[in-house]
């Protein structure tokens, strides 16, 4: 049988697990297709790799195909949200000259308390410089979302390059930092600075990395569409099972992929982080999934929430983004490609969700306690 | 002055940087400024003003503009080269050279061409240059580890140079594998062994 040939771009980051197990583990195979994975240096040449076609599809921050859809982002090219690769994976952390000042304000240090970390962290400083990883990324939303659920304070985020953030904190041009692992920990490993809190705290099932393509491809390949989709999905749930991680580690690991030792990529799979240097990996719940609970499914809601956001940062009407934002996600195409490959209970339990549902995920809430 | 549009190039290899600042020179293009880091970067634009900043594809760091390019309201706002989509196929060609141009204050399309036409040029022969130097270097590399491997089979089995060599070979044949996989697993083997 012949097999079709996508070209799928990808940044190297533990999140990126999903493309690199479909095409490993023979999920891609299975459904007909080879994943061409393509390795990015930077979000901004993925995305306009995308938007000239030289790419089928890609690994994207989650708001990136919104700012694309809604020309925010360079070309304006409609880019369309397949399905949602990973859930959470973030972690925010502080130079270790503000977790001093921090101590000295009183906090006790503990990881994950979004409320007494963040007043110590604007009790030092009313308006830090965060480190994020790209301009339009869930790690500068939930930063601003943070910070403005306390005392409506704001950051002033600047953008650094993941591999390069723990120099940015070694020399000071950030206070803190919101990235994904392993970045976090190899601050940590680098005595510059520590972890004070997990994404998951500010809230718990955010949408961190998506399957994006443009609509005119989409629309094109119907087929490879679904194949890609069903493939992704199967490589998600074979990486929810424990006794997959280390394998899983292991090609992630190859200089090829991530080009990153094992043990770290391992850590942040299992949802362990060190927050300080020397201290003990610590479980933090929902770190990162990438199955279950419909954590693949592309709500409009999360569309609408991304959008709004967006529209609010560059002066857009909120309400027609927020319109234009959800006909991106694609929650249709996704359900008619997975139909067959969910567990008949979970089918039963939520396969007639309606599509713009406001609290689709169980437990899934922000932190000042408004059900998402 | 209003002729020649100033340029900063943000290059981390210097040498790669003055082949493109020469390129650009003999152009006619002499404001030509280099930046081998992003880290003071506005202050960097405030201080050269440049009308088109030329970014090496390949580097991590071309996020940290886009940074800039989306602060709204900045006085120096660099905007990616062809946000209105007038030449799809020339920003292809750019990027295909590894390479991304960048416009400040909306300098006319006709004034950027050229220097871009020309970073282009360089850029596809720096690469050309430094991937021709990367492959020389990693065949030496390669031929080091073969060699060591010769040596430990020649020692261990008490062949010929040429025997080892064909032992490699075929090993590597049977599963497919490359001989210098092959000759690197016998290294790290005698390495742990040792």
């Amino acid at each position: 049988m012949t097999r079709t040939t996508l070209n799928i771009g990808y940044v190297p980051l533990v999140d990126s697990a999903p493309l690199v197990i479909a095409q490993e583990l023979g999920f891609a195979a299975k459904e007909g297709l080879t994943l061409n994975l393509l390795k990015q240096p930077s979000w901004s040449t993925l995305r306009d790799l995308l938007a000239l076609g030289t790419l089928d599809a890609a690994h994207m921050l989650s708001p990136l195909p919104i700012a694309m859809s809604l020309g925010l982002s360079s070309l304006r090219v409609r880019v369309h949200t397949l399905m949602v690769l990973s859930m959470n994976g973030n972690v925010i952390g502080v130079s270790n000259h503000v977790a001093c000042a921090m101590r000295a304000a009183g906090w006790d240090g503990q990881f994950g308390t979004p409320h007494d970390t963040g007043r110590a962290l604007l009790a030092v400083t009313d308006h830090p410089k965060v480190g994020v990883p790209f301009p339009h990324s869930m790690h500068a939303e939930l930063v601003a979302h943070w910070l403005g659920a306390l005392d409506n304070a704001s950051a002033r985020t600047r953008t650094v390059p993941p591999p390069l953030m723990a120099k940015a904190v070694e020399a000071g041009e950030v206070d803190a930092f919101c990235v994904g692992e392993p970045w976090g920990s190899v601050v940590v490993e680098n005595k510059v600075g520590e972890l004070i809190l997990p994404g998951a705290a500010i809230w718990n099932a955010s949408p961190e990395k998506v399957l994006g393509a443009r609509e005119a491809w989409i629309d094109a390949h119907p087929n490879e569409v679904r194949a890609l989709i069903r493939a992704v999905w199967r490589a998600g749930e074979w990486l929810a099972a424990p006794d997959n991680l280390s394998l899983a580690s292991e090609v992630l690991a190859r200089t090829d992929f991530l080009d990153l030792p094992e043990q770290v990529i391992d850590l942040a799979l299992r949802s362990h982080l060190c927050p300080k240097p020397g201290a003990l990996p610590e479980r933090v719940p929902h770190f990162l999934r990438f199955h279950g609970d419909q954590v693949t499914h592309p709500f409009p809601s999360h569309a609408d929430w991304i959008a709004t956001k967006l529209a609010r940062h560059h002066g857009l009407d909120p309400v027609e983004s927020s319109r234009l934002a959800q006909e991106t996600y694609r929650a249709k195409l996704y359900l008619s490609a997975v139909a067959g490959l969910r567990k008949p209970e979970e089918v039963d339990s939520q396969g007639l969700l309606e599509y713009d549902t406001l609290t689709p995920m169980g437990p899934d809430e922000t932190l000042d306690q408004n059900p998402f | 002055m209003a002729d020649t549009p100033s340029i900063l190039v943000i290059e981390e290899n210097s040498l790669r940087a003055a082949e493109i600042r020469d390129g650009l020179s003999l152009g006619g293009w002499s404001s030509v400024t280099i930046l081998e880091n992003l880290e003071c970067l506005s202050q960097e634009l405030s201080k050269t003003d440049p009308d088109i900043i030329l970014i090496d594809l390949a580097t991590p760091n071309r996020d940290a503009l886009e940074n800039l390019s989306n602060a709204s309201g900045a006085a120096h706002r660099p905007v990616a080269m062809f946000v209105d989509q007038t030449d799809a196929e020339l920003t292809r060609l750019a990027m295909q050279a590894g390479l991304s141009a960048y416009v400040v204050d909306g300098l006319e399309q006709s004034r950027i061409l050229p220097v871009l036409e020309t970073a282009i040029e360089r850029f596809r022969f720096t690469s050309q240059l430094r991937s021709e130097r990367d492959a020389a270097k990693r065949a030496l590399e390669e031929r080091k580890t073969i060699d060591r491997a010769k040596g430990l089979l020649m020692r261990a089995k008490g062949v010929s140079e040429e025997e080892a060599y064909q032992r490699i070979r075929k090993t590597a044949m049977n599963p497919g594998r490359k001989v210098i996989d092959v000759a690197q697993a016998l290294v790290t083997a005698a390495d742990m062994l040792a």
